[in-house]
């Protein structure tokens, strides 16, 4: 009987496998960042250990840092000494960091894969749940918490139990304008943030495999807000055309030896998955979430729901909670809802396709009047290329604020935050309450949907946007 | 880790579901780089509300929580197990817990125990009609007895053992050093590397 994807990369690194117990895998990557580690390399220093293998681990900053005036000193002394605390770390115990200022800094889901060190075949973890960013390129990533990220740095290695498979085959084309966030939160919407639980998803089909990398990127990304352990997505030529000359890519013979292997990494054909999932792209369209949890979601021209529609008491009772956190009524149409601010930005969606789609609906329009727009890329290299490019003065011309890379919005561990009661259309994972800041109010969205929702002022996409929208050219 | 055998105590119902873990410990607490001090941020958010259920005086020193579906999901953080941990709770019932979350609340020696939702509405029930009422998470009989309510629970052998010895992972795995060190041995030289050796 064959095996799937996730099977076969499981099984080249079980190293030690005994009756009863879980398998002890081998990690070949482990990233590292301030939020989750410093209490980890406590551990590590109060037993006398050291990290086994530092040449398989990297670090950065992302969660707390400034998005402005990153020459300055970090004013909230909580979060300088957070990051002093991982600096500190790195130089005591030997481990590769990327500190705020430096080029190759950026959240950590951004840095792996940029670097070319996520790839194929791999196990890749993190104290971050959307470590599963990484399934994107056929490896096995998921997100691990403290007490792991200790046993990673001192054993390079963890016990685990098997997770179950799910196939989530997503047929036919995107329709035009439909992107990887819309096919995410659909696929959410559709089995709910649980459905995954215990279950790491093999995406797959036609409308996947047409996807860039950092398309996949985004929908693996999301495979935690399904309850997912991980996602994975098989390695094909989009993904070695990525690799290829990354700095951390295998070279020379190594390279072909790495592509056969990596070719052999595809579910066999008779395979069997746990479970399995059908979605038909063709009737995808943008979708934006209502509620605080991203199972909340639905296309943008639908109403925003009656929570009295539900017949299980637990979701009626979480959808009455959400309309009322958010400020909603039933009925509401979608795109009626005002926005105060709009974030571009995460792990989700702060790569340069994502500020390219932001820009190119931006260009030549304004942000509305009394929207405030964040543009925050993901990584430094991000931010270069987007210079490069002149994204950025695409986004300032239009009215919105460019920043420094960092997770910034995200999740508000710095200053960029709602005030209570406001309200954002975010390209980011997460809506819970409070996420972007205490009493604040998010609906997820794709970047097209965000750069047309900061012009407009409400929920919208680009195909809403009439050429009136556009500013007359300077000198004409 | 401390051993978990039996733990008897008030219980205190959560009626929530898809109880995340930024709700039960906000990203700004997460700047902490200790492991304890983190009781004030549990629950956060909602404890502002005197009406709260960890705020009524009835369940004050409540050691188990009793909770909705899908609790502990989002974000991986384990200062959401530190939290329940240094506030007191010693248990967590839930039907659904999300995966990250079960598995850092068990390398913490916080059981976290699965029932039916009908078990658990029980609970919740007796807890709201009863708050003096005491419940019992037995991990050697795994039971989970209450007036009225006896019911028993799963747990992988292996998860329970290393609750009831206390036992800390690092030190087991560091026993299959040599396998470990064998499967390095065979790993192929394209794998990548972080830094150059
Ligand atoms: S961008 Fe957001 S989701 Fe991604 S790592 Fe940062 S905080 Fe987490």
């Amino acid at each position: 009987m064959g095996r799937t994807l996730a099977e076969k990369v499981w099984d080249d690194h079980v190293v030690r496998r005994a009756e009863g117990e879980p398998d002890l895998l081998f990690i070949d990557l482990h990233l590292l960042h301030e939020v989750t580690s410093p209490q980890a390399f406590d551990g590590l220093r109060k037993a006398g250990r050291q990290v086994r293998r530092t040449d398989l681990t990297i670090a950065t900053e992302d969660h707390n840092t400034p998005t402005l005036d990153i020459d300055k000193p970090i004013a909230d002394p909580v979060s300088r000494t957070q990051l002093e605390t991982l600096r500190k770390n790195c130089a005591e115990f030997g481990v590769r960091l990327h500190p705020l200022g430096d080029v190759e800094q950026g959240v950590v889901h951004v840095v792996g894969p940029q670097l070319g060190l996520t790839q194929p075949g791999t196990t890749v973890v993190c104290g971050d749940s959307h470590t599963s960013t990484h399934g994107a390129f056929g490896a096995l990533a998921f997100g691990i918490g403290t007490s792991q990220v200790e046993h990673v740095l001192a054993t390079q290695t963890l016990p685990l139990a098997p997770f179950k498979t799910m196939a989530i085959t997503v047929e036919g084309e995107l329709p035009d304008g439909v992107t990887a966030k819309d096919l995410i939160l659909a696929i959410i919407a559709k089995i709910g943030t649980g459905g995954g639980q215990g279950y790491v998803l093999e995406y797959r089909g036609p409308a996947i495999e047409k996807l860039s990398m950092e398309a996949r990127m985004t929908v693996c990304n999301m495979s935690i807000e399904a309850g997912a352990r991980a996602g994975m997505i098989a390695p094909d030529d989009t993904t070695f055309a990525y690799l290829r000359g990354r700095a951390h890519a295998p070279e020379g013979t190594d390279w072909d030896d790495a592509v056969a292997y990596w070719r052999t990494l595809r579910t066999d054909d008779d395979a069997a998955f746990d479970a399995e999932v059908v979605i038909d792209a063709a009737e995808l369209a943008p979708f934006v979430t209502w509620g605080t949890n991203p199972g909340q979601g639905a296309p943008l021209s639908a109403r925003v729901p009656d929570p009295a529609s539900y017949e299980d008491a637990s979701e009626r009772q979480a959808a009455e909670k959400a309309l009322e956190y958010m400020g909603l009524t039933a009925g509401q149409p979608l795109r009626e809802i005002g926005v105060d601010t709009v974030f571009v930005g995460s792990c989700t969606n702060g790569r340069i396709e994502d500020l390219r789609a932001a820009a190119s609906v931006l260009e030549g329009r304004s942000v509305a009047d009394g929207v405030r727009m964040l543009v925050v890329p993901g990584s430094v290299r991000v931010a270069l290329q987007a210079v490069e490019e002149g994204l950025d003065k695409v986004f300032t011309a239009a009215g919105a604020e460019w920043r420094h890379a960092g997770c910034s919005m995200c999740l508000g561990m710095n200053p960029d935050q709602l005030a209570p009661g406001e309200r954002s259309a975010s390209t980011s994972n997460r809506n819970f309450e409070g996420r972007q800041g205490k009493g604040g109010r998010t609906h997820l969205v794709s970047p097209q949907v965000a750069a047309a929702t900061a012009v407009l002022g409400h929920l919208a996409s680009p195909a809403d946007l009439s050429d009136a929208d556009v500013r007359t050219p300077a000198g004409v | 880790m401390e051993a978990f055998t039996t733990h008897t105590g008030r219980a205190v119902p959560l009626r929530r579901s898809n109880v995340d873990t930024d709700q039960i410990i906000p990203a700004h607490w997460l700047k902490k780089v200790t492991r304890d001090g983190f009781e004030d941020g549990l629950f956060e958010a909602w404890r502002k509300d005197p009406q709260f259920v960890l705020n009524q005086e009835a369940h004050r020193g409540a050691t188990v929580l009793v909770a909705g579906p899908d609790f502990g999901t989002g974000s991986s953080r384990e200062h959401a197990v530190w939290a329940l941990q240094n506030y007191g709770f010693k248990a967590v019932i839930s039907s659904r817990f999300a995966d990250i979350f079960r598995g850092n609340s068990l390398k913490n020696g916080l059981l976290t125990v699965v029932l039916p939702q009908e078990t658990v509405e029980r609970l919740q029930q007796l807890a709201e009609e009863d708050p003096a009422a005491e419940v019992t998470v037995d991990l050697v009989a795994r039971k989970v007895l209450a007036p009225g309510v006896e019911a028993d629970f799963e747990l992988d052998e292996n998860a329970r053992w290393r609750l009831l010895e206390g036992l800390d992972d690092i030190s087991l795995t560091l026993r299959e050093e040599s396998a470990i060190t064998a499967y390095e041995a065979k790993r192929p030289a394209f794998k990548p590397r972080t830094v150059v050796a």
